[in-house]
């Protein structure tokens, strides 16, 4: 049984699974996407209370949901890749970095722009937001020491390591700023719930589904490319490069 | 194991108390970074009276991360990390003898100077006294989670930027509950929670931390 | 009883061992040469328990040293490029903090013999940092006079030495290895020791793979 899982946990062999399975995940993204977008943003009716303005939470909530999952699944790669020693999954948590702090970004910048209608202002420190302003700010701090260290190796423990401390943070800082919002600012305007028709809640589902897909595309696709520049001397690259016809030209 | 840690401790204070000039600079930071703000935001008494808690915290979390690239680093250049590294000694024991010894040269200056900042922003009698108690309490967790920062980006170029970026994000809870604590005894409130709060933080700081920093030293020293 | 083997290290792009393998018996020393840049001092660092290779093992009295790392380095001596000697504090302030990082034990008297064995006698409360390059590194090779240990791993410890120096140095070594004890060293100087116990290798510039 665990052979299998061992086998493929070496990059040589990783590599050309991972391109098999890119399509898998890819071209249902695109099609739950697009299915997400075109119900959410013109077959389902304008809500009664904030009109138009509400269907920009069928990016942000996913946006947000997956900026918060990538962040946990970095420490999860990094741990895995500590104690067994991997290097496939140390090269994980490095590819699912940038997605994390797109997906980060764009829950901000979403929010900002409902914030102009729903709040009157782009920027109020309500405490998802505040939250996932400092989330983006870990994920800056872990790209950017990646990218400080130049021995690939180094990089990836160091990072790991900081992926793993800031994840047992994480928990801690969105229990200080949702305290800290109730202290200043009473409640702020949360979506209630009970409001949020069926229709609603499914398309939250496929986009949030499409987002899950995309992210594990887009992840596959950069540990493949991480994997060619750390085993670039390896005898395999070599062979591959030869087979496929002139990679570089 | 306490040998050790008494070791260590005698002599990073005595490496401190070498290079006074170190600790002072660190300390006059704190004090010209808190007196800058009234000449930007205007003198009005009310006003520094509320902003005074946050300020005051902001330039002592400001002022901790200025000393922490010392931490490791000295020892680094020299060669005297390697061989802490491969003592026969727990790594942890000895990291955490020198960060407590960081927070004594570095973190207590601070919160012993704190009461004449107080006074600057009209923070009398029980409110900078309360202020006094959260320094207390939270620079530790500054030193502590500065010091995994510190490990990481051990002789990196620009180390100081780099521990900035990765450990302002983590400080955001004491940053909260230390402030907040005194905004709050001003209002009349309780403050017990806060204080359980960080004192539950230093807790697991102690425990954690020097793990991950022997961890991150290990990495680092390759 | 030291065994090193399959070892494998890269550093950047280079591959610098490539499955390398020895045992190191007591009473024996081990000259590693090789070109600069060849990765004796990975080799060593390796060994010592500061770098970790790609692949490979190094087991000491048959077990991995991964699984007793504290008892291993009780019983390992290592001396790199840098000293170790901290400029601030006085030539007997080091020999303390590092009598208690070895666990060696030894008192005050010890200590102070080992420098005046070193040649550093009149300069025990002297700043490190005052003295000159051979004695800095002097009071650094002191803890070959304090140790126990039982493996010494030593790069390039005759380095910015003078005759008699390395004559002393020569003289420890000998009588470590007459103790039973093991050297791993590096050094481009010939080594003035006597032939039986001594044996080399060379690693290879293999470059890229």
């Amino acid at each position: 049984m665990n052979i299998n899982w061992f086998k493929y946990a070496s990059p040589a062999s990783f590599y050309p699974l991972a391109g098999k399975m890119i399509p898998w995940f890819a071209i249902p993204a695109g099609i739950l996407a697009f299915i997400g977008l075109v119900m959410g943003l013109f077959v389902l009716p304008p809500d009664f209370k904030q009109g138009e303005s509400y269907r920009i939470i069928f990016i942000h909530v996913p946006a947000a949901w997956m900026s918060m999952v990538i962040y946990l699944a970095m420490a999860f790669w990094a741990i895995v890749g500590m104690v067994w020693n991997s290097r496939l999954s140390a090269m994980m948590a490095i590819a699912l970095a940038p997605t994390g702090a797109m997906f980060c970004f764009l829950a901000l910048w979403t929010g900002a722009l409902w914030g102009k209608p729903t709040w009157g202002t782009y920027w109020v420190w309500d405490a998802r937001l505040t939250t996932q302003l400092i989330l983006l700010f870990m994920y800056l701090g872990y790209m950017a020491l990646h990218a400080a260290i130049e021995d690939p190796r180094r990089a990836a423990r160091a990072s790991g390591l900081l992926a793993i401390v800031g994840a047992f943070n994480v928990p801690i800082i969105y229990f200080s700023v949702q305290w800290w919002n109730t202290l200043h600012q009473g409640a702020s305007i949360t979506p209630n719930k009970s409001e949020m028709a069926a229709s609603m809640a499914s398309v939250m589902l496929i986009m949030a589904v499409a987002a899950w897909l995309y992210a594990i595309a887009v992840a596959l696709k950069r540990v493949r490319c991480e994997i060619l520049d750390r085993e670039r001397h390896a005898s395999w690259v070599a062979e591959l490069v030869t087979k496929t016809g002139q990679v570089h030209g | 194991m306490t040998v050790i840690f008494r070791t260590i401790l005698v002599r990073e204070l005595t490496l401190g108390l070498r290079r006074k000039a170190d600790m002072l600079m660190t300390l006059f930071f704190c004090v010209i970074v808190a007196s800058m703000f009234p000449l930007a935001v205007g003198p009005e008494t009310e006003l520094l009276r509320t902003m005074g808690p946050g300020i005051i915290w902001v330039a002592a979390l400001l002022a901790s991360l200025l000393s922490l690239e010392r931490l490791f680093g000295g020892d680094y250049a020299d060669g005297t990390l390697e061989q802490m590294v491969i003592s026969s000694h727990p790594l942890a024991m000895i990291v955490f003898a020198k960060v407590v010894a960081h927070w004594l040269l570095a973190g207590l200056p601070l919160v012993l100077i704190s009461p004449l900042l107080a006074l600057q922003y009209g923070l009398d009698g029980d409110e900078g006294l309360i202020l006094v108690a959260t320094l207390l309490i939270g620079t530790p967790i500054l030193s502590l989670l500065g010091a995994v920062g510190a490990a990481l980006t051990l002789g990196l170029r620009g180390g100081g930027v780099l521990i900035s970026l990765l450990v302002l994000p983590l400080f955001v809870p004491v940053l909260i509950f230390g402030s907040a604590a005194v905004d709050d005894a001003a209002a009349g409130l309780s403050i017990e929670g806060h204080f359980s709060l960080l004192g539950a933080m230093l807790i697991a700081a102690l425990i954690l931390t020097p793990w991950a920093i022997a961890s991150a030293l290990r990495i680092s020293i390759e | 009883m030291l065994q090193v083997s399959g070892l494998f290290c890269e550093r950047g792009d280079r591959q610098l061992l490539n499955g390398l393998g020895f045992t190191l018996e007591p009473g024996k020393l081990l000259h590693v040469r090789g070109a600069n840049g060849a990765g004796k001092t990975s080799l060593l660092r390796i060994v010592a328990g500061l770098l970790l290779p790609t692949a490979g093992e190094v087991c000491w009295r048959g077990k991995p040293v991964k699984q007793q790392r504290e008892e291993y380095h009780g019983e390992l001596l290592y001396l790199g490029h840098l000293d170790g000697v901290k400029g601030d504090l006085s030539s007997i302030e080091n020999l303390r903090i590092d009598n208690e990082l070895l666990g060696a034990n030894a008192d005050e008297a010890t200590l102070v013999a080992a420098l005046e064995k070193i040649g550093l006698r009149g300069f025990e409360d002297i700043f490190a940092k005052q003295l000159s390059q051979g004695q800095h590194r002097r009071v650094g090779l002191c803890r070959l006079l304090m140790s126990q240990a039982k493996l010494w791993v030593l790069d390039e410890p005759f380095n910015a030495l003078d005759v008699k120096a390395v004559k002393l140095l020569a003289s420890l070594i000998e009588a470590h290895l007459e103790r039973g004890g093991m050297t791993l060293l590096t050094t481009h100087q010939d080594v003035p020791l006597s032939g039986a116990r001594v044996s080399e290798i060379t690693l290879g510039q293999t470059g890229r793979r």
